[in-house]
């Protein structure tokens, strides 16, 4: 088991649970030239079987919440699942809007939350190096 | 020969053609990633990518066929590693060389994408079900022009020798170059064409990627495929496309440099014959693959079967007449 392989290769499948786009235009970004994330291995993959992360954008509203924990489930373990935007943190413009089912954490495990609105690139950027910091807590802990 | 040869040669050699398939397949991400303006990933990045997918769990859905879902990557991957048996790789003669010609590869060629197919109907899932219609679609439209290419090369090379036309031993005896004359220099030049742009489908590239378009059909016939089983076929796209360019390289580019520069000692002469045919299978790649997957972008399902079908059809038999002509003339 090798924690390097696993965290200089992260395939990422990008979820929208209702996000107005904001969070969504911004991690495209992430992957153009200017930032270019594919340096550290990163990929956006198509199909949640293929993925290591999963990337959450937008509050999670009633009609997802069966198909975020859907998706959650197909994708292969070991994983990470990503926040980005407030939105999914703790719902953003859309607080206490009736047709929500509550922010993501209450659907599914969370291991890393981006916030903004929308988060820059770069905080994105940061918010994967943060995941790699919390794999590598995990497997001194596992040791 | 012996079992033993057999079996240990072919262990090493696929081993080595895989590592080296792999670090090609790096350096391709980094060049198309240059071009593009961006730094792209290290050149070990495949090897990370393997080591990676290895340690993820391997799910089989509900409701697929287990024992085709498990066997159809399997079957992609040995099938496609038979191919380096069968072409000759580093300058020296394929190791099954003597059992199997060019006509042998056309067919071999043929196995992975069914198995990419059969694994994607085994899968139960509607996109890798579309994907792997679209994968029989494209086997189907490049395999004319494929067979016009080393056919008609072996028809040309048939009239210089008795011996069988079709084995690499043979072509590389005659090269075409120094057979033909003008016209069919540039008949020739029009089959590595159409060659080069086979390769590019057959490796399942963009603009011919349509069975795994990611963005359309969620990764076509490999949606529900993860871990070890994606690995495989990861695996196999990567060895395929080496072997696909070692074959354009073994029909049209069999030239050895050794015996250019002089080198008699054997060992040295292996090493500068082994470099060389890095060289050709690079450049190969790099038309082939690179420039045209940075250059473009995918076609539709019907617009690829129309370039196979028609245009590249097309060119091929005008390179054909333009080989025949020439014989006539």
């Amino acid at each position: 088991m090798s924690l390097k392989a696993f965290k200089r290769a992260l395939w990422v499948y990008h979820l929208n649970t209702g996000s107005c786009n904001g969070c969504d235009i911004e991690i495209l970004a992430v992957l153009t030239p200017r930032y270019d994330v594919e340096r550290f291995g990163i990929r956006l993959v198509g199909s949640p079987r293929h993925a290591d992360v999963l990337l959450v954008t937008g509050p999670v509203i009633k009609q997802m919440v069966p198909r975020v924990k859907r998706i959650y489930e197909q994708t292969p373990d070991p994983k990470l699942v990503m926040v980005v935007g407030n939105c999914g943190i703790e719902g953003g413009v859309f607080y206490e809007s009736y047709n929500l089912a509550g922010p993501v954490d209450q659907i599914i495990p969370v291991d890393v939350y981006v916030p903004g609105c929308p988060p820059r690139p770069e905080a994105i950027i940061h918010g994967v190096a943060m995941a790699w910091v919390k794999l590598e807590k995990a497997e001194q802990g596992v040791r | 020969m012996s079992l033993v040869i057999i079996i240990f040669g072919s262990v090493i050699l696929v081993s080595i053609g895989g590592v080296f398939a792999m670090l090609y397949r790096g350096i391709d991400r980094k060049l198309v990633a240059h071009m593009q303006g961006r730094v792209g990933p290290p050149i070990v990045q495949p090897f990370r990518d393997v080591q990676k997918l290895l340690m993820k769990e391997s799910i089989i859905p509900d409701g697929a066929v287990s024992w085709l879902f498990r066997a159809a990557p399997f079957v992609c991957l040995i099938t496609s590693a038979l191919l380096l048996l069968y072409i000759p790789l580093f300058g020296q003669k394929a190791l099954l060389g003597e059992f199997g010609d060019a006509l042998l590869i056309v067919y071999l060629l043929i196995l992975p994408s069914l198995a990419y197919a059969a694994g994607g109907f085994a899968s139960s899932s509607p996109y890798a079900t579309v994907g792997a219609q679209r994968e029989m679609v494209v086997l189907m439209s490049y395999e004319f022009p494929l067979a016009v290419a080393i056919v008609s090369l072996g028809w040309r090379i048939g009239h210089a020798t008795t011996a069988n036309p079709f084995m690499f031993s043979t072509i590389a005896e005659y090269p075409i170059w120094s057979l033909v004359g003008p016209l069919g220099i540039v008949g020739s030049l029009i089959l590595v064409f159409t060659l080069l742009v086979v390769t590019s489908g057959k490796g399942a590239k963009v603009p011919f990627d349509v069975a795994e378009a990611e963005t359309e059909i969620a990764g076509g016939t490999l949606v529900e495929y993860s871990g070890r089983n994606l690995c495989l076929f990861y695996l196999a796209d990567i060895i395929k496309a080496f072997a696909m360019s070692s074959l354009v390289v073994a029909l049209f580019i069999p030239y050895n440099l050794s015996p250019l520069v002089g080198i008699g000692t054997p060992v040295l002469a292996g090493i500068v014959d082994g470099l060389f045919f890095l060289v050709k299978v690079f450049a190969v790649m790099f038309i082939s693959i690179s420039v045209i997957r940075t250059a473009m972008a995918r076609f539709k399902i019907s617009q690829v079967s129309w370039v196979y079908i028609m245009a590249m059809t097309f060119i091929s038999i005008v390179g054909l007449i333009l080989i025949v002509v020439d014989l006539i003339v």
